[in-house]
């Protein structure tokens, strides 16, 4: 059994909750309490079904406002996956959570109501997913049931979306046409839409291929922190710990350690249950080479002829996460990059991008919340960085304010010199 | 952790990878981490992990217990036995103590579940632990399901679930002012099922009362409680013998137990995947008090 992750997308009233709901209790992964207290709440407010969008409701604001305003996470397996949801709330001022959702999303579902057209928020959140990375993109057209369970409206929808998706280089796209609340076309195939040829929604969850989407290719290993236990048994151990970020390690691989340069060969990968012949994503291990290198928290190691920039001019993609102060161009930042700490400051803004028409805003002087802009950054060391669209482990930064130590922006590394 | 021949690892191979990357970011860069262990299953399983993420070194930071003084005695003698094995420091805060020094009161209905966040507060100013483990799972609770890896709590210990930081990635920012503290819950991502079977495969020795035993209880709002010095039964209420296990393990004066006859992690296993009830649901009445009562906790500063 492997672990899909997967984050749902959609406006406000599309049904994102009633299809969480519905794959939770399909997949027999509510509990009778879960199901009680969402009947008793449903009753109390006079809903004249259970309303299985409750079980995601997380927070008394929300409950309270009947809205989702935050990342939820939820849990179901089948006999063939264990599912991690991320739920993202879907309203335009909560970009910030759909790009904290699909951060390590494999997959992303995007939801809409099959009587509307493709409002601008599903071309945001097709946009917000290609941005991130998100390999897999699943289209949901909900609420089949009430357009007749028409192929020619599903039919307009998926390709006005295919189309658009194609100009952002999606990736691997699928349309489904459902009805969360009847439950068509989401564990089962739909008796109501026989025109439909593909596969049910769960269907599709517990197949969709991903072991590929994985970097193998790349050897990237920030080292998280060194092992050295100075005792009678082991008083000269030295090992690099740390989760393998992209490629396949073996003990015997010659590799660099930057930022250094140095030059040394794995000499065992380690766990607490024995040594490994190789790792790979997402592995944690410890790795000990045959030479005593002076290496630390922060470090990375690779491969010889395989490295990242060791960069500290960078520019990317930064999606800006805090209410209270716009990026300005000047501004000086904290950056947590891999297993490392910078300080940056903001060399330029080159422009702010509208999401909605991907236009692109020259003049822009700063990014608000939720805004998207190619900023030019300058640190203060060395990131050891890739592109974000070749590895999401080290082509990814978080940008912290140093007086409120809140986390303000995401980054994606377009180029680093 | 063999390779499979496809660079495929299973989902619970995925989780503690997470899991151990998590522990040793928290240790890297904090100054005064600590670990809460109770000698519950899934503070078992995180010091699991903490063994695991730092060997062949011992594990580097104390644990510590919020003893409210109703334990149960199998679970505190389990509590020593596992810290001596692995021959960490313990800390224990105690809600005995604290009564005493006047520092909190006893509740009127008996349960000192509540009372517990002052003592836990005071305990990590005492020590100014900057960073504290706790083993709960996002799978247990709905406050818990939006609660981050890495929970940011003011000098109060407080959460404001409105004003999370953001969590991207595997970045997790740990940056703080002196006073205030992060949560630490690495096992954000499992279930109750996961822990059973990681339980399983890494051969866990759990305290008795997670098989199945025979016990004297009561009935209680649907819960069966233990008949123990620190619960008080009620004038109506019958004792009864019967065969019963417990799922979380609290207070003796909150935590119920549940009808069962799984005696070994196989059968428990086989018992957790057919439930119709959540965990909490089915054992801790302190869940029960309203739709929000994780929530309200934690706000004062709960774990
Ligand atoms: N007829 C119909 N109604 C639906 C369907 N899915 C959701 N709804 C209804 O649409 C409304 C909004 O659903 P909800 O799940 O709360 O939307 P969210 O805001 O996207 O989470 C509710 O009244 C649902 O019952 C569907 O497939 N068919």
């Amino acid at each position: 059994m492997d672990l899909l992750r997967f984050a749902t997308a959609g406006s406000v009233d599309d049904g994102k909750s009633t299809l969480i709901g519905r794959l939770l209790y399909d997949t027999k992964s509510l509990f009778d309490d879960q199901l009680a207290a969402v009947e008793a709440v449903s009753a109390a407010r006079g809903d004249e079904y259970t309303n299985l969008a409750l079980l995601t409701d997380g927070l008394r604001a929300e409950r309270e406002q009947g809205i989702t305003i935050d990342v939820a996470y939820r849990y179901f397996a089948t006999p063939r996956r264990k599912f991690i949801i991320a739920d993202t709330p879907g309203h335009i001022q909560y970009t910030r959570n759909m790009v904290t959702g699909s951060s390590t999303a494999d997959l992303a579902l995007i939801l809409v109501d099959a009587r509307k057209a493709l409002v601008e928020q599903s071309r945001r959140h097709a946009f917000l997913c290609s941005l991130l990375r998100v390999p897999h993109l699943v289209l949901c057209v909900n609420k089949m049931d009430l357009v007749g369970w028409s192929q020619s409206v599903f039919e307009e929808i998926a390709d006005e979306f295919a189309s658009f998706a194609a100009k952002l280089e999606a990736p691997d796209l699928t349309a489904i046409p459902v009805s969360a609340l009847h439950g068509d076309n989401i564990v089962s195939r739909s008796a109501n839409m026989p025109w439909y040829e593909g596969q049910s929604l769960l269907h599709h969850l517990e197949r969709v291929h991903i072991a590929s989407d994985r970097n193998l290719v790349d050897v990237r290993f920030p080292v998280q922190y060194v092992i050295r236990p100075q005792s009678t048994r082991y008083p000269d151990y030295r090992g690099y710990a740390g989760q393998v970020a992209s490629g396949i390690l073996k003990p015997g691989d010659e590799v660099m350690v930057l930022p250094s340069g140095f030059t040394s060969r794995i000499a065992s990968i380690e766990t607490a249950d024995g040594p490994v012949p190789q790792a790979f994503p997402p592995m944690s291990v410890t790795i000990r080479l045959t030479d005593e290198l002076d290496i630390s928290r922060g470090d990375l190691i690779c491969r010889p002829n395989n490295a990242p920039a060791a960069a500290q001019d960078i520019d990317a993609m930064v999606c800006w996460m805090d209410e209270t102060r716009p990026l300005a161009v000047g501004g000086r930042y904290a950056i947590k990059h891999t297993t490392r700490s910078a300080r940056a400051i903001v060399r330029d803004l080159q422009y702010r991008l509208d999401i909605n028409t991907l236009h692109r805003d020259e003049h822009a002087t700063g990014l608000a919340l939720n805004e998207i802009g190619r900023v030019r950054l300058r640190t203060t060391i060395p990131l050891l960085a890739d592109e974000y669209r070749r590895n999401r482990t080290t082509g990814g930064f978080v940008v912290i304010d140093e007086t409120t130590n809140r986390t303000v922006g995401a980054g994606m590394i377009l180029e680093a010199a | 952790m063999v390779a499979a021949p496809a660079y495929r690892v299973s989902h619970l191979e995925a989780l503690e990878a997470e899991s151990i990357f998590v522990l040793r970011e928290v240790i890297a860069e904090f100054a005064r981490p600590v670990l809460l262990f109770s000698g519950g299953k899934d503070s078992i399983v995180m010091l699991r992990l903490a063994e695991k993420a730092f060997w062949p070194a011992p594990i580097p930071i104390p644990v510590m217990h919020v003893d409210t003084g109703h334990n149960f005695a199998e679970v505190l003698a389990f509590r020593d036995q596992r810290v001596d094995e692995l021959s960490v420091p313990l800390v224990v805060a105690s809600v005995s103590e604290a009564l005493d020094a006047g520092l909190v009161h006893e509740p009127a209905d008996g349960s000192r579940n509540r009372i517990q966040t002052p003592v836990l507060l005071a305990a990590v100013e005492k020590y100014r632990f900057d960073a504290l483990f706790g083993g709960a799972r996002r799978d247990e609770e709905k406050a818990r399901a939006k609660e981050r890896v890495f929970s940011f709590r003011d000098e109060f210990g407080q959460w404001d679930p409105k004003n999370q930081r953001p969590e991207l990635w595997a970045l997790y920012n740990g940056r703080i002012h002196p006073g205030e503290s992060i949560r630490v819950f690495p096992l954000s991502n499992w279930t109750e099922l996961d822990v059973w079977h990681y339980i399983a495969r890494e051969g866990l020795a759990l305290p008795s009362i997670y098989y199945a035993h025979d016990r004297e209880v009561v009935q209680r709002d649907g819960m069966l409680y233990a008949v123990h010095e620190f619960f008080r039964t009620r004038p109506h209420e019958r004792p009864f013998v019967a065969r019963v296990r417990y799922r979380t393990v609290g207070d003796a004066s909150c935590t119920a137990a549940v009808r069962s006859t799984a005696d070994t992690v196989a059968k428990v296993i086989e018992e957790v995947a057919a439930t119709r009830i959540t965990e909490r649901g089915a054992t801790r009445g302190d869940d029960r008090v309203s739709e929000a009562a994780m929530e309200d906790r934690k706000r004062e500063g709960y774990f």
